[in-house]
């Protein structure tokens, strides 16, 4: 019987080459459709143009430090502001904000996945492919000769900067067409989020019991669905413009720039809300987790965040007061401003309320959500100043806008995005960041982002006017710009700390276990990280703490709540 | 690495997942089309040269048909909700005729702006403006025959069956908003523009 032999299933060559594994690894992650790898690579994908788009900014404020100072040659230094704000915004705002409303959405209602899980992946090489072909003008903007031509028009482009006889080329068209197509990944993924809240939330998930992280996911992926289109739009004018010779805003044939700075701003102003509601919803997580109490006001932060989506459409020419335009038109945009003040208002009361009489627990996470709601309380105040049409005539583009709305982004939007990090990683990763580190970075960002914009504020009031090559020497400016550019290397030094600590952890944290935190909402109940089905049984919902009533089953959440 | 495909639950009583998402399609593809409108009447009688829109004269019957799509693509519906296959697909080639006649319309229209009266997208901002907004929904057009094409494939094949109800009414969604978007780009090229 020995000559006789059958075929075994199974792989007969067990030895495989050495990076088999690692490609086998890679292509998991290419192929993905899971919702929280997506999360992960958006995310990932941010983080890489945040340490970009930090560098390009501290090469211009490594220029800025002196009076003449020609570390940067003039058209280089148009590139770097334009790709920081480009970069900052498109490539690492919405990609991180919209990571992790992947990542903790559909754990957050119960549900196994996004509701369109291709869609998902396709959005998010959308995306990706879209960032590569903003940075791939560096090398093909004017084709092969004239390398490194970025877009150079600011992150606004305002015509004529960008017709063809301004910037001829092709630099302004790879700004055009790469936000273009990132923007469709965009649209995809705020479908996806605003269809999975309404279609998967799991047994009992009413919507006034869905967490308030996935309140404001869910407004502010409704925002986008009529937010980046406009932007689309207009993108989709200005290339007809340049490639059809069409004459939208183009002055010669009649056309009007003012019209490209309303399209713009029709997108632009909604895309702060856009960028901050998602931080408002971190803190509405991670504040009442670490004041031990739920949140305060529940039903008046979700309408509030629902009202500012609806007001933010209507405040767009806020931007454009020293446009001219009529009496009764500026009353309008000053009076919407001023209510969007009213609804950030009641937020900052209720997490002040929510901490009021908790036990604070000063972790890293709550570290950064302190700093969060007092540095949103001081970029609201001075959005109030702004939005008062005179005074935004004296300062209008200069420093202290700049230091406003960084207030907003780095101020509000970072800090939080920095304690989502520190609060959601042991449920990634499975073991907790580095506390010791979290602190270095917490105090060292905190000092350089107030040395850096406390004083920008003053060197504003001062006149200095934003987006300036260079200044004279004799306007007393020096010495707060050295600051300003001292304060800006250690916000970079606690970034390369967070960074180091991000990748140091996966390694060498503490293991978290399920729950790390001792928190409330759906994702901790299950194991860290989460397997790809997230939940084994689909879970019933009773109240808006659903982890504290199974946790204490004798004093559960629904026998008080309405 | 193996994978394990996971069967995705909607739920209790949650809506349709393609309703939801078709309906926040519309909603993006709505302040695309606003902002192409608000051009529009932003431009109106700023043209410095070139042909003004008297010369357009509105493409009625055109209107009337795509309109009528929209009422055969509901009599559609309705057959594959009952299984009737059959009826089915006559409606739903009646749809696409439909559509093609108005694209054709557009298409003949075009053709005598271009060679008779010398109005292209670069003429003047009415040209720009016109072409832009018009072709944008032509656009929109084409890609509704394309799928309301690849699903008659399916069916003459004998692939649709009434299970497949909750798709098509998806796809008919976004026809019946091609159709109906056209009220409002109509309005604003042919009546209020003119």
């Amino acid at each position: 019987m020995a000559d006789h032999t059958l075929p075994i299933p199974g792989p007969l060559n067990t030895e495989r080459p050495g990076n088999a594994a690692f490609l086998e690894w890679l292509h998991s992650w290419i192929v993905t459709v899971d919702h929280k790898k997506i999360g992960i690579l958006y995310i990932a994908y941010a983080l890489i143009f945040m340490v970009v788009g930090g560098a390009e900014i501290l090469l211009v404020r490594v220029q800025l430090a002196f009076p003449w100072s020609g570390i940067v040659s003039p058209g280089v230094y148009n590139q770097l502001f334009t790709m920081h704000g480009t970069t900052m915004v498109f490539l690492m705002g919405m990609p991180i904000l919209f990571g992790f409303g992947n990542y903790v959405v559909p754990l957050m209602i119960g549900a196994r996945d996004m509701a369109f899980p291709r869609l998902n992946a396709l959005s998010f090489w959308l995306t990706a492919f879209g960032g590569l072909m903003l940075y791939s003008s560096y090398i093909g903007g004017f084709g092969l000769y004239g390398m490194g031509n970025a877009p150079d028009v600011g992150w606004f482009a305002y015509a004529p900067l960008t017709s063809k006889l301004v910037t001829p080329g092709h630099n302004t068209d790879y700004w055009a067409l790469s936000l273009i197509v990132a923007g469709f990944g965009t649209l995809g993924t705020a479908l996806n989020i605003v269809v999975t809240t309404i279609s998967m939330r799991c047994k009992g998930m009413k919507f006034s019991r869905m967490p308030l992280f996935v309140w404001l996911m869910f407004v502010t992926s409704a925002m986008t669905l009529a937010t980046i289109t406009p932007l689309t739009a207009s993108q989709v004018m200005l290339e007809i413009d340049r490639y059809l010779g069409g004459h939208f805003f183009d002055p010669a044939a009649g056309g009007s720039p003012l019209l490209w700075i309303h399209f713009f701003w029709v997108f632009g102003h909604p895309e702060v809300y856009v960028l901050v509601l998602p931080a408002f919803g971190m803190a509405n997580e991670i504040i009442p987790v670490f004041s031990r109490k739920p949140i305060f006001g529940y039903s008046a932060m979700a309408a509030a965040s629902v009202g500012i989506g609806f007001v933010s459409f209507s405040v767009w020419a806020h931007h454009m007061f020293t446009v001219g335009m009529s009496a009764a038109s500026n009353s309008f945009f000053v009076l919407s401003t001023e209510v969007v003040g009213i609804f950030t208002g009641i937020k900052i009361f209720n997490w002040i309320a929510t901490m009021w009489g908790g036990r604070i627990q000063f972790t890293t996470p709550m570290l950064f959500s302190i700093a969060f709601v007092f540095q949103m309380l001081i970029a609201g105040l001075t959005g109030i100043m702004l939005s008062v049409a005179p005074w935004d005539w004296q300062l209008h583009n200069s420093y202290f806008l700049i230091a406003h709305f960084h207030y907003v982004l780095l101020g509000a939007i970072v800090t939080m995005v920095f304690a989502a990090f520190y609060y959601w990683y042991p449920k990634a990763i499975g073991r907790k960041m580095s506390e010791r580190l979290g602190k270095w970075h917490f105090w060292l960002f905190l000092i350089g982002f107030h040395v850096t914009f406390d004083i920008m504020h003053v060197v504003g009031l001062d006149g200095m006017p934003r987006s300036i090559y260079t200044y004279p020497a004799d306007r007393g400016w020096l010495w707060m710009n050295v600051v300003i550019t001292c304060g800006a290397f250690v916000q970079g030094i606690a970034v390369l700390i967070f960074v180091w600590n991000l990748i140091w952890s996966v390694r060498h944290g503490k293991v978290a276990g399920n729950d790390p935190w001792d928190a409330w909402t759906l994702e901790w109940a299950t194991s860290s990280p989460p397997p790809a089905y997230n939940f084994a049984q689909d879970p019933v919902v009773r109240s808006r703490r659903p982890l504290w009533d199974i946790k204490h089953p004798n004093d559960p959440d629904w026998k008080y709540e309405p | 690495m193996t994978t394990a495909s996971v069967l995705v639950s909607e739920g209790p009583h949650r809506p349709s997942r393609g309703v939801v998402g078709m309906a926040c399609l519309i909603i993006a593809e709505s302040a695309i089309f606003g902002m192409f409108i608000a051009a529009n009447v932003f431009y109106m009688g700023k043209s410095l040269s070139g042909p003004t829109p008297a010369i357009l004269s509105p493409p009625i019957f055109n209107t009337v048909c795509l309109l009528a799509s929209s009422l055969t693509i509901v009599f559609a519906e309705r057959a594959i909700v009952r299984g009737k296959i059959r009826i089915f697909s006559i409606y739903l080639i009646v749809t696409i005729l439909l559509g093609v006649k108005f694209l054709v319309g557009t298409g003949r229209e075009w053709s005598d702006l271009i060679y008779n009266q010398n109005l292209t997208i670069s003429t003047n901002l009415f040209g720009t403006t016109f072409y832009s907004l018009v072709g944008l929904h032509a656009t929109h057009v084409i890609l509704g025959l394309l799928m309301l094409s690849v699903l008659l494939v399916f069916t003459l094949m004998g692939r649709v069956n009434e299970s497949h109800s909750e798709r098509i009414k998806v796809l008919a969604m976004y026809w019946h908003f091609v159709d109906w978007v056209w009220v409002a780009v109509f309005t604003t090229v042919y009546l209020v523009g003119r």
